[in-house]
């Protein structure tokens, strides 16, 4: 058996497709959910991809949250039913309350693309457990509003339990506090994070690295074996 | 006087004394004269709003059309074409089923005035000229000129349409893979923003301009329309700026890169369920362009209710509906029984859509106005029989003299520690310097298809997952050629163009082109155009590449200076299988470093005459294209066989600029030795055409030399790939990291 991962797609979303194309590179099925319907079909997994959802009118993710897919995405995130936030899918899952902090605009106030080195810091959440703590990865990376920001205490309280998942390594792209990439959920269940490892899964293509794709197998191992 | 209470086509033909703005509109006064001739009366003023922005040059190409004829009449004969010149752009077959479509715009003017929006929205237009070909959208290049790195205004303009670039390519999800940033004072009033894109679909998807079938309706669907934009073709973009007028920028329009997103998501679904018999884009002249196309093209006429379009304010009058140059809006025709269909994916998207006229069995695009009839006129005279005209032209006196100044005679370097010297200047200069400050603000991961990106010789994207069938864009112009003998500099653009797509492994197949020059009303602009045009034609007929399609942009200088002759050549290219792609950077230490093609003593129009001498004269590098195509096989040949592992093209900078950007990019670096018969000077900065450096592994010499000497095309060793520094034996060495200095500090340093 394999699994099957949703990937929702709101009005501006543009990196839908090749979350898919990651999906199902890893063997996993991907399940096209649209933003407007409630049912998710299903599916053993969510992944909001990244984009420009409702054009970042108001603030990146601010509109999208509101959504009638994300009403469900939110009530099964809370039973515990894994989902990945890439770029604008983590500033939707802030916006949703999903995980703590938010994202300002990039400290230099330019919209950057780089390949980006990251630590990864934890390996115990279900998006993550084919990566090794303390590995070092690229992943590219692309936004204009990637800065985390968090309240003293909230960063405090992740660094505490270890809910940092990737740190920025030898560059911070955009003023995050604390260097934080992406940080996990308390049950390990929701995963967010800037960079986009869905552009980082085939040899050719990109910077011709693969080392996303332990995102989508990480996922699909722990579906198969639940 | 007033014109209450509607400036019908009754009452037009009633009082044929009324003073109309005909001027004021850009048109001149016999342009207006053969209007009423046309009519048999005087214009009313919507179809003098519709006229006058048809008509100006942006939209009717008058002064540029007798020129351009020679794209169609020397055309290549080429299998590959499927549709040629006049449409929104061309289409080429590129095997396995699929087609490629592909085009070049400007939007100069707009982005000097307001740069992030003009920039943005020249990006918007040129998308939608794609999307209306049945395309999606896979890629986007941009070719910028500014005027010197170090002016203030250059700081004004530069970070304003990079913003505006990547703003709206970055938020419709298209990756930026190509493109050029040069500099140059000639620029400084008036810069180049030209914006290329890249689609593709299945042969059976092509979708024409066209309005066909009595009944079919047709329907406006996108951004509400607003007052924005309005006169932007005839004002802005076929005027040359005059600092006693005022500010024209009500004139630029303002971009929403969402709601084109969704355009093109609905768009692409109505093709995909076979809904649309014809589609337009509206970009330059709006709906007076989309109305009077669409009708023209088809074979019947068609009636439209102006007061059904949706508005953003409510006061416009027709006119100003008829001329707002509002972004995000396409028109479709439909067949009756499926409008329903078509409206409910516009609806899914969120898209507004209206029905607001249908294709009649006549002849007349009618348009009506809270009941009357504005609008009543042949349409193939609005869109295609505009004035044509025979511009004088005559070599510029001052040509000889520019060509006499020989740059061959510009004081060389004298020791090896002044050729590093210069070197380093070279390759920190603004214009050869790494632009990577610039396009690390645009996407080139997004669709997950991109397999090379800037500064790569050519942008690659792979178009099927299943075969690794891929297409390879590179766009080219060298204003400081073009200027030293325009024939030849279009002829050189090509040449560089179709040489960059070769050298990352595709075959060259068709062209598009931006044509950039001053007033047309100045004849020694307009011999500039007729030569670069026929210039270009000439080699496109060579190289058998055709042109499909392009622009025209003229005006461009401010007062009296020109701006330099400024061709922009974009090729395209297919590769049969993307994993066969050459990149610039150098992969391995050890192997072996060819320099292929002639080199002599060619220094005019150079980066070298430029950067140390601050000249430009002479002649610009000789143009050889037989020599150009046999380079390019032996490339293709060479990275389809696994015969070399990296390949950078020579243009401006020489060998040197090659050599230094491949040893960046793989952090590896070369020893050099000058071959025999080139002195080390120009070895290392001569530009001549016809070159490539390519890095042989050992293994694959023989059999590299071997293929070279068949085919006749020279290949001299130069040296290695090793170390970590640049060396040319016996004179000088510059390590990476100073080079990296040089070459990556600048444009932060002038910008940032």
């Amino acid at each position: 058996m394999t699994a099957r991962i949703g990937v929702v797609t709101f009005p501006g979303s543009l990196d839908d497709r090749d979350t898919q194309r990651a999906i199902r590179l890893a063997g996993a099925e991907p399940v096209a959910l649209w933003h407007k319907d409630k049912d998710l079909k299903q599916v053993d997994a969510v992944v909001l991809p990244g984009g420009f959802s409702y054009g970042d009118y108001l603030r990146a993710g601010a509109i999208s949250r509101f959504s009638p897919v994300m009403e469900s995405v939110i009530e099964q995130a809370k039973a515990g039913l894994p989902v990945l936030g890439i770029c604008n899918g983590f500033q939707v899952l802030t916006e949703a309350h999903l995980l703590p902090g938010g994202m300002l605009g990039n400290d230099h106030l330019h919209f950057i693309c780089r390949d980006q080195k990251l630590q990864v810091e934890n390996a115990d959440t279900a998006w993550t457990s084919d990566y090794e703590a303390g590995q070092e990865i690229h992943i590219p990376l692309k936004n204009m509003d990637g800065r985390y920001v968090a309240d003293r205490y909230t960063l405090d309280k992740l660094e505490a339990e270890g809910r940092v998942a990737f740190r920025y390594l030898d560059f911070n792209p955009n003023g995050s506090l604390n260097d934080i990439a992406g940080i996990t959920n308390e049950a390990g269940n929701v995963v967010g994070l800037m960079p986009h490892p869905e552009h980082a899964v085939e040899p050719l293509i990109g910077t011709g690295r693969t080392d996303g794709l332990p995102f989508f197998t990480s996922i699909l191992k722990k579906l198969v074996n639940a | 006087m007033s014109r209450t209470p509607l400036d019908t086509v009754e009452h037009a033909a009633a009082t044929p004394d009324v003073e109309l703005p005909w001027a004021e509109l850009g048109l001149k006064k016999d342009e207006y004269e053969r209007v009423v001739e046309i009519l048999g009366r005087r214009p009313t003023g919507a179809e003098l709003a519709m006229y006058s922005v048809m008509w100006s040059e942006h939209c009717s190409y008058k002064s540029s059309k007798v020129h351009l004829r020679q794209f169609g009449e020397k055309a290549p004969r080429s299998d590959a074409l499927l549709v040629g010149i006049g449409e929104n752009a061309g289409v080429v077959d590129v095997g396995q089923g699929y087609a490629v479509t592909f085009k070049v715009e400007s939007h100069n003017h707009p982005s000097y005035v307001e740069p992030y929006q003009g920039a943005a929205t020249g990006v918007g237009g040129i998308v939608r000229d794609i999307i209306a070909m049945g395309a999606r959208p896979v890629a986007v290049v941009d070719p910028l000129r500014f005027g010197s790195a170090d002016h203030p205004d250059t700081k004004r303009v530069l970070p304003g349409v990079v913003a505006g670039i990547g703003g709206y390519g970055n938020c419709l999800g298209l990756p930026n893979i190509g493109g050029e940033v040069v500099f140059d004072s000639c620029y400084q009033g008036n810069p180049l923003v030209n914006a290329g894109a890249i689609g593709v679909m299945r042969h059976e998807d092509i979708h024409l301009a066209k309005a066909s079938g009595a009944g079919n309706k047709v329907i406006l669907y996108g951004a509400r329309t607003g007052g924005d934009g309005i006169g932007g073709a005839s004002i802005l973009a076929s005027e040359t700026f005059d600092d006693a007028k005022p500010s024209k920028r009500p004139a630029v329009q303002v971009g929403d890169p969402f709601q084109e997103k969704l355009l093109i998501e609905c768009t692409l679904e109505a093709f995909r369920e076979k809904l649309v018999v014809g589609i337009q884009d509206l970009g330059a002249a709006g709906l007076s362009c989309a109305t009077s196309e669409l009708a023209s093209n088809g074979s019947g006429g068609m009636r439209v209710t102006l007061d059904d379009v949706p508005l953003r304010d409510s006061t416009l009058s027709p006119e100003e509906i008829l001329m707002s140059e509002s972004q995000e809006r396409m028109c479709a025709v439909v067949e009756p029984a499926k409008v329903d269909r078509f409206l409910e994916i516009c609806d899914k998207w969120d898209v507004i859509a209206t029905v607001i006229g249908e294709v009649t069995d006549g002849d007349r695009l009618e348009i009506y106005w809270h009941g009357g009839k504005i609008v009543d006129v042949d349409p193939r005279t609005v869109a295609h029989e505009g004035p044509v005209y025979e511009r004088p032209y005559a070599r510029p006196s001052w040509q000889d003299e520019l060509q006499a100044d020989d740059a061959n005679k510009l004081p060389r370097p004298g020791s090896g520690d002044e050729l590093g010297e210069q070197v380093l200047k070279l390759v920190g200069s603004p214009n050869q310097a790494s632009k990577k400050w610039i396009t690390s603000q645009y996407d080139h991961f997004v669709q997950g298809n991109t397999v090379l990106a800037q500064p790569e010789d050519s942008g690659m994207i792979r178009i099927d997952e299943e075969s690794g069938l891929g297409v390879a864009i590179a766009t080219d112009g060298n204003g400081r050629y073009a200027k030293l003998d325009p024939y030849a500099g279009a002829q050189l653009a090509l040449a560089e163009a179709y040489r960059n797509v070769a050298t990352t492994g595709a075959k060259p197949l068709a062209v598009s082109d931006c044509l950039n020059f001053g007033s047309p009303e100045d004849p020694a602009v307009m011999w500039q155009f007729a030569e670069a045009v026929r210039g270009l034609a000439d080699a496109c007929q060579q190289l058998g590449t055709p042109v499909t399609g392009g622009n025209v942009s003229l005006y461009n200088q401010t007062g009296e200076a020109a701006i330099h002759p400024t061709p922009v050549v974009a090729v395209l290219g297919v590769i049969d299988d993307v994993a066969r792609r050459t990149p610039v950077a150098f992969q391995e230490e050890g192997q072996l470093l060819y320099l292929l093609g002639d080199t002599a003593e060619e220094f005019g129009g150079s980066a070298w005459s430029q950067v140390v001498h601050d000249h430009l004269g002479g002649m610009p590098p000789k143009v050889d294209l037989e020599r150009e195509r046999l380079l390019g096989e032996i490339l293709i040949s060479a990275s389809r066989d696994g015969m070399i592992d990296s390949a950078h093209d020579l243009s401006d900078g020489g060998l040197i600029q090659a050599v230094v950007e491949s040893a960046l990019l793989g952090g590896k670096g070369a020893r050099l030795v000058v071959p025999d018969g080139l002195d080390a000077f120009t070895f290392l900065f001569s530009e001549s055409a016809g070159r490539a450096v390519v890095a042989v592994p050992r293994s694959e010499e023989v059999r590299f030399n071997d293929m070279c000497g068949a085919r006749g095309l020279p290949a001299a060793r130069i040296g290695v790939v090793d170390g970590d520094s640049v060396e040319l034996q016996g004179e000088f060495a510059l390590t990476l990291d100073e080079l990296r200095e040089a070459h990556e500090g600048t444009i932060p340093a002038l910008l940032a």
